[in-house]
């Protein structure tokens, strides 16, 4: 098992417009790319059970080669900015990621 | 040969200032134009609806004096998109009272200054709930009502390349815009030479946010984008930087919930099939980009509405018993404030730093921190009623009744005895579009000339 934090180069989050959390994991080895996708350790199920929300909260989950990177973005459950919202940039929600154990 | 080269020295003017020495670099690489966003929605709907900015006017000033010096001295225009943090009308004054400033203060020559507003009316949007193409809402938000309307305080459209190319067909040299889509602003200029749409756009995508498609990470840094017979390149200005496969590709997914797709007023860069080639050790070339134009225009809005004046309290805690029932202090000290506000009528909000502060519900650690952090948010109609009721909640915390607590002279720290007030609060009530059958009409546009003869 390896840490996904020793594998990806880039691990973060921000904001995709008001309403949602974009998350980026993106690799400069393109073979510990492919080693990643095959073990299936990161898929749109392991993001909704580590975060602990609802599949449906989870917009768009891609698998993009062109920059060896796995993306997926999330529902808020209120506006950015609002009263209460910890994180206005949605910049500090990516840190479950980083310990992620991978299979490779 | 290039059709096209634009230099982009921020990714938000203002947020930050620009880094000079890779700035006139890329000024010395004899660009078309210098252009740059100076918006954002990332900053939260208090700016935008309390008509203020986030950034600090010395450092708009910094920059925007810097550009407009440097785009003079080499003669090619100077685009600014989303003045001023928001891109509202008065941000857009703001910009323009400063070029008119920065002219004056070093004698510039004259030169032919345009500018458009953003602010769309409630009234206009209004007609639009009741027609027979209601007011969109994007991110799975449900069309505008007019409720939800009704609690809005200030609405802004995001322009297409429509304003900025009209302006540029006038003859302008600087151009300041209201509210605008990134890319738009460096698109227009591009198609106003004569570039492809998708060649155009992605040109915008990719200068947006200055060096963020360069490596190392290092912002604010300028890069140079542009366009030949054989598409897009990118080369970064800054001498330790390079625009890699890597960093361009990656960029093309910043900030966005998928990377293959851009929705501007009047269509949709596709990027599905972009394909990336490294040219020079700094310089990356990307084709392959499509540009999909829109069969009905629809214009993005932003609005933001006021909630209620905001104060904010402070409170710590160390005693391992309290943080281990933290939650029924939370509750205790909420009691309160019901026994003397009643249940509804106000917000009060608990950020619980050392617990889940950071990431709420979506936290997975679930043991506590040694010592809390707890912030307390009291948002009313009133400022005054904000402050009692953010007094309420975080001195309770201090009387919380806990039953088996040792320490019964004080149940939390403070590092000040007092609540602060805060910004008022605001939510985004606005994410949503509006068709339009003129895609100038909500941009006004407006020219004069500027600087003093001889």
């Amino acid at each position: 098992m390896t840490k996904l934090s020793e594998l990806a180069k880039t691990i973060r989050s921000k904001n995709a417009g008001v309403d949602k959390i974009t998350f980026d994991i993106i690799f400069t080895d393109r073979a510990v790319y492919e080693k990643v996708l095959a073990s299936r350790a990161i898929t749109a199920a392991k993001i909704s059970s580590l975060y602990g929300i609802a599949q449906e909260r989870i917009a768009d989950f891609v698998e993009y080669d062109p920059a060896c990177a796995i993306k997926f973005t999330i529902y808020r459950t209120s506006p950015s900015g609002s009263a209460g919202d910890s994180d206005i940039f949605g910049a500090q929600q990516y840190a479950p990621l980083l310990d992620i154990d991978v299979p490779v | 040969m290039s059709l096209i080269r634009i230099i982009c020295p921020n990714g938000h003017l203002g947020f930050a200032p620009l880094k000079t020495d890779s700035f006139l670099r890329g000024v010395e690489a004899s660009p078309d134009f210098i252009a740059a966003d100076s918006g954002s929605d990332d900053i939260g709907p208090v700016p935008l609806g309390s008509d203020t900015s986030t950034s600090p006017e010395a450092w708009q000033r910094q920059d925007l004096e810097a550009m407009l010096l440097a785009s003079r001295r080499i003669g090619v225009p100077m685009i600014i998109g989303s003045a001023g943090d928001t891109g509202t009308n008065s941000r857009v004054d703001r910009y323009v009272a400063i070029i008119k400033e920065v002219a004056a203060k070093h004698g510039l020559a004259p030169f032919k200054l345009g500018y458009f507003y953003s602010e769309v009316s409630k009234d206009r949007v209004r007609r639009a709930i009741g027609s027979s193409e209601p007011v969109l809402g994007l991110d799975g938000r449900e069309p505008l009502s007019e409720k939800e309307l009704d609690a809005t305080d200030r609405i802004v459209a995001m322009a297409g390349v429509h304003p900025f190319r009209k302006l540029l067909e006038e003859g302008c040299d600087v151009i300041i815009g209201g509210r605008s889509s990134d890319c738009a602003i460096f698109a227009a200029a591009a198609l106003h030479r004569g570039a492809r749409e998708a060649d155009a756009y992605y040109l915008g995508k990719v200068l947006e946010c200055a060096s963020f498609c360069a490596e190392p990470y290092g912002a604010k840094e300028t890069v140079l984008g542009a366009i030949d017979d054989a598409g897009v390149t990118v080369t970064a200005m800054h001498p330790d930087q390079r625009c890699t496969i890597a960093s361009v590709a990656g960029h093309a997914m910043y900030e966005r919930s998928n990377p293959y797709d851009e929705f501007v007023a009047g269509g949709r860069l596709d990027m599905r099939d972009c394909h990336y080639t490294q040219i020079d050790p700094r310089t990356t070339r990307v084709t392959g980009q499509r540009f999909e134009p829109a069969k009905r225009v629809r214009v993005k809005l932003e609005g933001s509405g006021k909630v209620g004046e905001r104060y904010v309290g402070i409170a710590s805690v160390r005693d391992p018993y309290t943080i281990a029932h933290i939650d029924a202090v939370i509750a205790w000290a909420k009691a309160q404030v019901v026994e003397r506000f009643g249940a509804s009528g106000y917000e009060l909000h608990f950020n619980v730093f050392g617990k889940n502060g950071v990431m709420g519900d979506m936290e997975p650690v679930k043991t506590p921190a040694h010592e809390l952090c707890i912030v307390v948010q009291g948002v009313a109609p009133t400022a005054e009623m904000a402050e009692e009721l953010c007094m309420t909640a975080t001195r309770q915390l201090f009387y919380a009744r806990l039953p088996e607590v040792k320490g019964t002279a004080g149940g939390v720290a403070f590092v000040l005895d007092e609540v602060l007030k805060a910004s008022p609060a605001y939510r985004w009530t606005v994410n949503h579009t509006l068709a339009v059958d003129d895609p100038l009409e909500l941009f006004p546009t407006h020219t004069e000339t500027v600087g003093t003869e001889g």
